[in-house]
């Protein structure tokens, strides 16, 4: 329990996805811009990745290991591990569209909160990255889920405090000298922000 | 100049991927900290470059438009794993200090961005030599950010002490450094006026907005775009 509990955290606040890690910047960069759509994205996010993770580790354990049925039944002795990349980002893609589709005939109000985000996430690289982890750290269930939490909650954090500080602090503020406005201004905001989050470091 | 030497050209200089376009910022960020990841880095990326482009164009009048972006995937996928195999037998130790950034390629938007914007309407050598092009300037640019990162956070250029690694600025060679950096060579960019894709000074194709930084500067309403796309 103690393990989980550590690696939620480690992944949400310590080597955070967006702001050590560096996956995921293109969404964190692009959807920071106003409040409400990093909440909605942030939501998206979340979602995405716990259900990728998950499923990801299903089809890995079930056809792709050493040591799984289809492997075993086939006769593999070194399993199908290198297909990893090509079956996950397949896996992504197309559960992203289904989510889509689902969410669209089923759950109107959820759609219309985080439909439009939801094509974004496929090219996102944080959900490959979490499918990808889960292998190499070698993870059970509950372990993916965790993971996939701590790393969607790190994403959504930093997401949501970056549009926070660019709605109230950035936006139309003229003491920022003109060649730093636009994205300078924006990076700089996040390298501090990643300055701030090393004091998270003695943590785990 | 003919044409195949104009899309080299193309690549490196007039549509730099990483300083002119702000394409593919992950890896850009992640793997400059030093010189010789970057070119490792900035090399895998070539690789996958020049023959998605080559495949995918030759494949342009095969694959139904319907399942463009999966078949675009596929190939994209295939090329990456056959460069991670390749990387993880002849230079493990290049692959171990890159690590989760090799398979991410996959996701990178350069790779994507001009499968769309040219794979797709060229012949298959002239494809080629652009995705040769956008990969030198990819590299390039790595490069010398890499380098930057390398001298001011541990001292040294490619494993070069230059100055007494007393006086260096570890936080450079860390994860705030790389948003440090960039930021100011954006700000550089604003201020000598060189065109750049975040203050409106270059043109950019539609379709990479969807992943990447652009969105956040030139168009008020970001999603709705790549949803069309996807869609059409």
């Amino acid at each position: 329990m103690i393990d989980l509990l550590l690696i939620a955290i480690k992944y949400s606040l310590v080597s955070n996805v967006v702001l050590a890690q560096f996956l995921g910047i293109c969404a964190f960069l692009g959807v920071s811009k106003k409040v409400d759509s990093s909440k909605g994205m942030g939501a998206a996010v979340i979602f995405v990745i716990v259900l990728a993770s998950l499923v990801s580790h299903a089809i890995y354990v079930v056809f792709m290991a050493a040591s799984s049925p289809l492997c075993k039944a086939l006769g593999l002795k070194d399993g199908l591990e290198y297909l990893t990349t090509i079956v996950f980002i397949l896996v992504i893609a197309a559960l992203v569209q289904l989510v889509e589709m689902f969410m669209k005939k089923n759950m109107k109000g959820l759609y219309d909160a985080l439909g439009v985000f939801l094509p974004l996430i496929t090219t996102n690289c944080a959900v490959l990255g979490v499918a990808l982890n889960n292998v190499t750290y070698g993870y059970n269930f509950a372990e993916c889920l965790v993971y996939g939490l701590g790393i969607s909650i790190g994403f959504a954090l930093a997401l949501i405090l970056m549009a926070f500080i660019r709605e109230n602090v950035i936006e139309g503020n003229d003491s920022i000298p003109k060649s730093f406005q636009g994205s300078p201004i924006v990076l700089l905001t996040a390298g501090l922000m990643a300055i701030a989050f090393f004091g998270f470091a003695g943590l785990v | 100049m003919n044409k195949y030497l104009e899309r080299i050209y193309n690549g490196i200089i007039k549509e730099n991927p990483t300083f002119i376009l702000m394409l593919g910022m992950c890896p850009t960020l992640a793997t400059t900290t030093s010189a010789f990841n970057a070119i490792g880095m900035g090399l895998s990326t070539t690789a996958v470059l020049m023959f998605s482009n080559m495949v995918i164009s030759a494949l342009r009048n095969v694959i139904p438009n319907r399942v463009r972006l999966p078949g675009e995937i596929v190939v994209i996928a295939s090329l990456v794993t056959i460069v991670q195999l390749l990387m993880q037998a002849y230079t493990p130790a290049v692959y171990e200090s890159l690590g989760i950034y090799i398979p991410l390629i996959v996701v990178n938007c350069i790779i994507l961005g001009r499968a769309e914007a040219y794979a797709l309407f060229n012949a298959p050598i002239v494809s080629f030599c652009d995705g040769l092009g956008m990969g030198i300037g990819f590299t390039f640019s790595l490069t010398v950010l890499g380098a930057v990162r390398e001298l001011i956070g541990k001292g040294s250029v490619f494993g070069f002490q230059l100055i007494p690694s007393d006086f260096s600025i570890g936080i450079f060679a860390l994860a705030p450094g790389a948003f440090i950096v960039l930021a100011f060579l954006s700000a550089l960019q604003n201020k000598l006026r060189l065109p750049s894709a975040t203050n409106g000074g270059q043109e950019v194709p539609e379709f990479v907005t969807s992943g990447d930084v652009l969105g956040a500067f030139n168009k008020t309403e970001e999603a709705p775009a790549s949803e069309e796309k996807k869609e059409a």
